[in-house]
């Protein structure tokens, strides 16, 4: 008999319960049981950062928790940020700076981010760099990130 | 005047559904009774398969199937070439042995499939996946390519009487006779590693067939859904309209998505109808590093022969090509190194011989660069080689013997890979050179900075290289271009998009003759059921021969509603104009239409239509070059290397392009900033690594180093050359490998140049400080 | 790479946890902050019949000061806990400096500082750390505890004195001796990387400053974080010279450490890194130490 264990997890403000198995990574519940599929699986060994959400307010690896760990916890995902139509001060900068190509990686940067500017209001270039070194990108070379990052910096300011 | 859009920075029209999280990619599809499949992958490299045992895994709750080849019956045979053979060259010969869809009776490559897992989960699958069994009886692995062509070494495939599997020489001038004349020749051997693509998405494949309506639809992240389409069809018995691909958006290609036929579009479309349920395969990272296939594997053995003064009187480069198990992408790599070592230097020798072998390891492909990097890392390296020798400035023997800018189009008389002679359609080399130079501030660097920093023991190094990329080659693309009563434009093209703006970049050239809001041009690529016709997205040829495709559809639409609408304002064509949505009269504000009117008036439901018309504001053309347009650069990097730890730091980076006139300079620039960190990986970070025994040791991100922020330099610095192509009314070339090609150059010689007081000499690429440290210990004579 | 099933357990008290762990034997295993357990679980490299996670047990994390001013850091408190820590960051800057070298901050977010000193990886930092700073640990199990320092505590690459039903419950980290400093040092490949070579080097100085105590712990270059003697022996008690810390160097990548040659550095490439980082940590850390 598969073991089922019921969790109780917020996403984005919404609560949920669901039984799970206890194997089940978290970056499968978000995407596949609730979903969610903005949040992207690139490695499934914590490497690529494309599965990275906040976890009760900070930035972590969804593939390489269990869902069963999510239980009593509060999850924002991508879809937490901005509407298509309504873009995030920090998904607004990542278009004007070109920050995205294929995209794959982008959701999992922008939570690592949105962390990020959360403690550190004016960051210097490479302390940007530093902060987003744990999100790999094959198409953008990084540096229109780091652009984006100091753009939205001064966006978030003035929104605050 | 409508605004221009073409050759402008417009944001994406992508973004925001991307940036929301909103866009679909592969994974993202579920289907109602969708079923999960995995592959039990051989461990062996080459190995004897005797038999395998999947009763356990078949008994397993929640396992629909497990399959081997004898499930297949007639499935299980080589594949189709997915590229032809180059029977243009004279003398070339080859043997195919395209991929099996699953193993039968033997492995060759470590991570090739041998029996294929259906379940209700991809937990499950993976689970049906360990109580597998297969009993292999292990045989030698081909790993080094020249053991490999030694009379007597095991053979990959046992029915060739060796493990060569093409051949092909090109000379231009005689490069015998030239080294006669030369005052030096140098001879090096030459190593390029293999790495890989590692899209951020992984490939994958979600099938569903439509028994009622005898339908196939396929949704794969695929650089060519036309192939996919055709081969399946074809393989089904089906005719192409009942196989319909889409692409949805897909998280990066670089070259390894443009294959099929791999075992997971053959067999997962066949247990499709067999089970009549809907099947999804997302690779994972593992299996995208064992069986996702990868590039660059070369030895090459290479001469050149120059005056004293350091002009080059011929080349000469004799080199083998690792193609992996199996050959189905045929010849395309080795034939790109060999038009990429001399293109852009006049060399009136050159003789270049291909020697492609097979071995245990996973299939060679393209990965973003192709062929090329190799060609500019051996030509780079024996320039530098012959600097020393000369006791010359690096970049001024490189000047001296550039292609000079009046000299186009230059006929290089080395077949490429789209089978025509070479043809440098147009650029100008020394005006790259002398940008790079100065921006980089080569003269103050050599004069002041680097003897400054030499006599504080830094080591500080500076590389300047050029290379050219032939992109956009044919054989066609074609659009189709339609206005809608809705006043907007749909645009459908056959190539399929990755991450390179197509949304925006074709929607532009449409909408600059169409006079319509960039924003309001829907671009839809790589399905097959909105267009029918292409070859794929590879070679950088998207934009050049999609985008021409493009343009000249958006021509033929104006031409059309200018007609219309001329009949319907009763104003000669010639004072129309198409502004903001609607055909106007110039100089009468008010008499005007909208296109969108225009469109439902030239589909009338009712009364006549006339003889020879077409209905709706809706035209389709093709596009095929004569032979591809050719980009190119020149790059230069200083490194700061600590002597002690081999750990070098990028400290500037300037890159000099030139991709004719670009559509979107900030999607250009884009692509040139990707290219570089794969060139920056490829160079010092990544590496594919086999062991002798054929396994992969590179199956992680854990092993295989991937690029991150902080390795790359603190700034790009991009300087821009816009010579337009003759050859399409555009004036566009491709850009979208070019950072890869010349940076494992650059940074070889930069590092040699900063580790100056070890007269170290570094004839390889896929570097690490250890091997460095190795080089340098040994030219210290340690 | 999905893991294969396992049981599950979600204890909220340390009394339960240590039930469960006595309760399955050998077929137990405790998931701490899971950043590198869950991964080999993805790769099926590691495959638990049963996991107890401690992550419920909120009683396992917290940082509080000893009476004797040294550090106490639960087993379940989460890396950057104790790197944004102010009494850690005040009292020992060296496991400041340490913790923000553990792979990237989403990752220190998850894991634990008693999850990798159990783990025991040879190429982590925690265990070198705990060496460096001759922490005490304190081991539970039902009914039962005991402390074990840390030189004690890892016997081998991944091996530590725990049993199946054991817990590492706490680490005591003592006081630092006045005039006491440390300096991390390691080259890895890129920024989060694993080391290949590292140190982590912690001098106390006399009021001649002369050495009066140095731990120079190597790490990722064998199979077990490794304390040199050598540096002890040469050092304490005399003036920290260039020479006399170019000669531990030395000493110390010839002969205290044995790294191996793996797909990204030789033998000899990392016994280079050893001397080079060996040098430079203690010299910064006397230095550290003068001020």
């Amino acid at each position: 008999m598969t073991q089922l264990v019921k969790i109780n997890v917020t996403v984005n403000g919404v609560p949920y319960e669901r039984e799970v198995e206890p194997r089940l990574l978290l970056s499968d519940f978000i995407r596949h049981d609730l979903k969610l599929t903005g949040t992207h699986v690139g490695c499934e060994h914590g490497l690529c950062g494309a599965c990275t959400i906040l976890f009760d307010g900070q930035s972590v690896r969804s593939c390489i928790m269990f869902a069963v760990m999510a239980d009593g916890h509060k999850i924002e995902t991508v879809e937490s940020l901005g509407t298509p139509e309504h873009l995030h001060p920090l998904q607004e900068a990542f278009m004007e700076k070109h920050a995205l190509q294929c995209g794959f990686c982008t959701p999992g940067f922008l939570m690592t981010i949105v962390d990020y500017l959360g403690d550190n209001k004016n960051p210097t270039d490479e302390e940007i760099r530093e902060a987003i070194d744990g999100n790999y990108c094959r198409c953008t070379g990084y540096e229109n990130i780091v652009e984006a990052v100091k753009l939205a910096a001064k966006k978030m300011a003035a929104h605050s | 005047m409508a605004e221009r859009v073409f050759h402008k920075s417009i944001l994406r029209n992508e973004d925001p559904q991307i940036l929301a999280g909103k866009a679909q990619y592969l994974d993202d599809i579920e289907l109602p009774g969708l079923l999960y499949a995995a592959f039990k992958r051989s461990d062996y490299a080459h190995a004897r398969l005797k038999s395998i045992d999947v009763s356990e895994a078949r008994a397993l709750p929640g396992v629909i199937g497990v399959y081997t080849a004898e499930d297949f019956g007639d499935l299980v045979k080589p594949g189709p070439l997915q590229v032809p053979p180059p029977t243009a060259i004279k003398g070339a010969t080859y043997s195919s042995r395209t991929l099996m869809p699953i193993a039968k009776d033997k492995v060759r490559y470590s991570g090739e499939p041998v029996a294929v897992v259906i379940a209700e989960s991809r937990y499950i699958a993976e689970d049906a996946c360990d109580y597998i069994y297969p009993d292999y009886e292990p045989l030698e692995a081909v790993i080094d390519l020249e053991k490999a062509l030694q009379p007597g070494a095991t053979l990959v495939h046992e029915d060739l009487p060796s493990n060569e599997a093409a051949h092909v020489v090109q000379e231009r001038g005689n490069y015998a006779e030239a080294a006669k004349k030369a005052d030096v020749i140098i001879k090096k051997k030459i190593y390029v590693d293999r790495v890989a693509a590692a899209a951020l998405e992984n490939r994958g494949i979600v099938i569903n067939w439509d028994e009622k309506a005898q339908m196939m639809t396929i949704w794969c992240g695929t650089q060519s859904p036309i192939t996919l389409r055709n081969a399946t069809a074809s393989r089904m018995g089906l005719f192409e309209n009942q196989v319909r691909v889409i692409t949805p958006f897909t998280g990066g290609g670089f070259g390894p998505k443009i294959n099929t036929s791999m075992p997971d579009d053959v067999l997962l479309t066949e247990l499709a109808v067999r089970l009549n349920r809907p099947i999804k395969w997302y690779e994972d990272r593992r299996e995208n590093f064992l069986a996702t296939t990868s590039e660059r594997d070369q030895v090459h053995y290479a001469e050149i022969a120059l005056t004293k003064e350091g002009k080059f009187l011929g080349f000469k480069d004799v080199f083998y090509h690792n193609s992996g198990a199996y050959d189905p992408y045929m010849m395309t790599v080795p034939l790109n190194t060999q038009t990429h070592t001399v293109s852009n230097y006049n060399i009136p020798n050159f003789y270049t011989e291909i020697t492609m072998v097979f071995s245990n390891e996973m299939v060679v492909t393209p990965v973003r660069g192709a062929g090329r990097p190799q060609g500019v890392f051996v030509m780079e390296r024996m320039i530098d080689a012959a600097a020393r020798e000369l006791k010359m400035d690096v970049a001024e023997i490189r000047r001296i013997n550039l292609i000079q800018p009046d000299a186009y189009p230059v006929s290089t008389g080395i077949i490429g890979q789209d089978f025509v002679e070479g043809v440098l359609d147009s650029g100008d080399y020394p005006t790259a050179l002398a940008k790079a130079m100065s921006m980089i501030d080569y003269k103050k660097f050599r004069e002041e900075i680097q003897p400054k920093a030499r006599a504080e023991g830094k080591h500080l190094g500076i590389g300047i290289c050029t290379f050219t990329e032939g992109t956009g080659v044919g054989p066609y693309e074609g659009a189709k271009i339609t206005v809608g009563g809705n006043g907007k434009v749909s645009v459908a093209t056959g190539v399929a998009t990755q991450g390179q703006a197509h949304y925006t970049t074709f929607a532009q050239i449409a909408a600059e003759q169409l006079g319509v809001e960039v924003k309001d041009v829907k671009v839809v690529t790589g399905d097959t059921g909105a267009f029918a016709w292409g070859a794929g997205t590879f070679a950088s040829r998207g934009a050049t021969v999609a985008g021409t495709a493009i343009h000249l559809a958006a021509v033929k639409v104006k031409d059309k509603a200018l007609k219309l609408a001329s009949k319907i304002l009763e104003t000669p064509e010639s004072e129309l104009e198409l502004v903001g949505g609607y055909i106007q009269v110039a100089d009468i504000p008010g008499k005007k239409i909208s296109l969108g009117e225009l469109a439902s008036m030239a589909n009338p439901m009712r009364g006549t239509f006339p003889p020879g018309a077409e209905p709706g504001l809706e035209a389709v053309a093709y596009y095929g070059p004569p032979y591809g347009a050719t980009g190119a650069g020149c790059m230069a990097m200083i490194l700061d290397v600590d002597a002690e730890t081999m750990k070098p730091k990028i400290e500037r980076l300037v890159m000099v392009h030139d991709c004719g006139i670009p559509i979107n300079p900030m999607v250009v620039e884009g692509q040139v900033h990707g290219g570089i960190q794969m060139g920056i990986g490829n160079a010092f970070f990544e590496k594919v690594f086999y062991d002798e025994t054929g396994q992969l040791l590179t199956a992680s991100f854990m092993d295989y180093l991937f690029p991150q922020a902080t390795d790359m330099p603190p700034k790009i610095e991009m300087g821009h050359t816009e010579i337009p192509s003759p050859l399409n009314p555009l004036g566009i070339k491709g850009v979208g490998e070019a950072g890869a090609i010349p940076t494992p150059a650059v940074f070889t010689q930069a590092l040699e140049d900063a580790l100056y007081d070890t007269g170290v000499e570094i004839m390889e690429s896929n570097l690490s400080p250890s091997k460095v440290y190795s080089y340098v210990m040994k030219a210290k004579g340690a | 790479m999905k893991p294969a099933p396992f049981e599950y357990y979600a204890p909220k008290t340390t009394e339960e946890a240590l039930q469960n762990l006595t309760d399955l034997g050998y077929s137990g295993k405790v998931l701490a902050g899971g950043q590198s357990l869950i991964p080999a679980m993805n790769f099926r490299m590691a495959r638990p019949s049963a996991l107890v996670d401690l992550n419920n047990v909120a009683e396992l994390a917290y940082i509080k000061l000893t009476d004797d001013g040294g550090i106490a850091i639960g087993t379940m408190t989460r890396d950057n806990a104790v790197e944004h820590d102010p009494i850690v960051k005040q009292r020992m800057p060296i496991v400041a400096e340490t913790m923000g070298y553990i792979a990237h901050p989403q990752i220190r977010a998850r894991g634990t500082f008693g999850g990798a000193i159990a783990h025991a990886d040879p190429a982590a930092q925690l265990p070198a750390l705990s060496l460096a700073l001759n922490a005490k640990l304190l081991v539970k199990r039902k009914g039962a505890e005991r402390w074990v320092t840390a030189e004690e505590f890892i016997v081998g690459p991944f091996m530590t004195v725990l049993e199946p039903e054991d817990m590492l419950a706490e680490v005591v980290l003592p006081p630092l001796a006045p005039r006491t400093a440390g300096s991390y040092k390691q080259v890895s490949r890129q920024r989060g990387g694993y080391a290949q070579a590292a140190t982590i080097s912690v001098v106390s100085l006399d009021d001649r400053n002369h050495v009066k105590d140095v731990r120079c712990v190597l790490f990722s270059v064998g199979e077990t974080p490794i304390l040199s003697k050598y540096a002890a022996k040469v050092l304490v008690g005399n003036e920290p010279t260039e020479a006399a810390i170019a000669d531990v160097a030395a000493y110390a990548a010839k002969n205290e450490c044995d790294p191996g040659s793996d797909l990204h550095g030789t033998t000899e490439y990392r016994r280079q890194l050893v001397e080079v980082l060996v040098r430079r940590a203690l010299t910064e850390a006397v230095l550290r130490a003068k001020k």
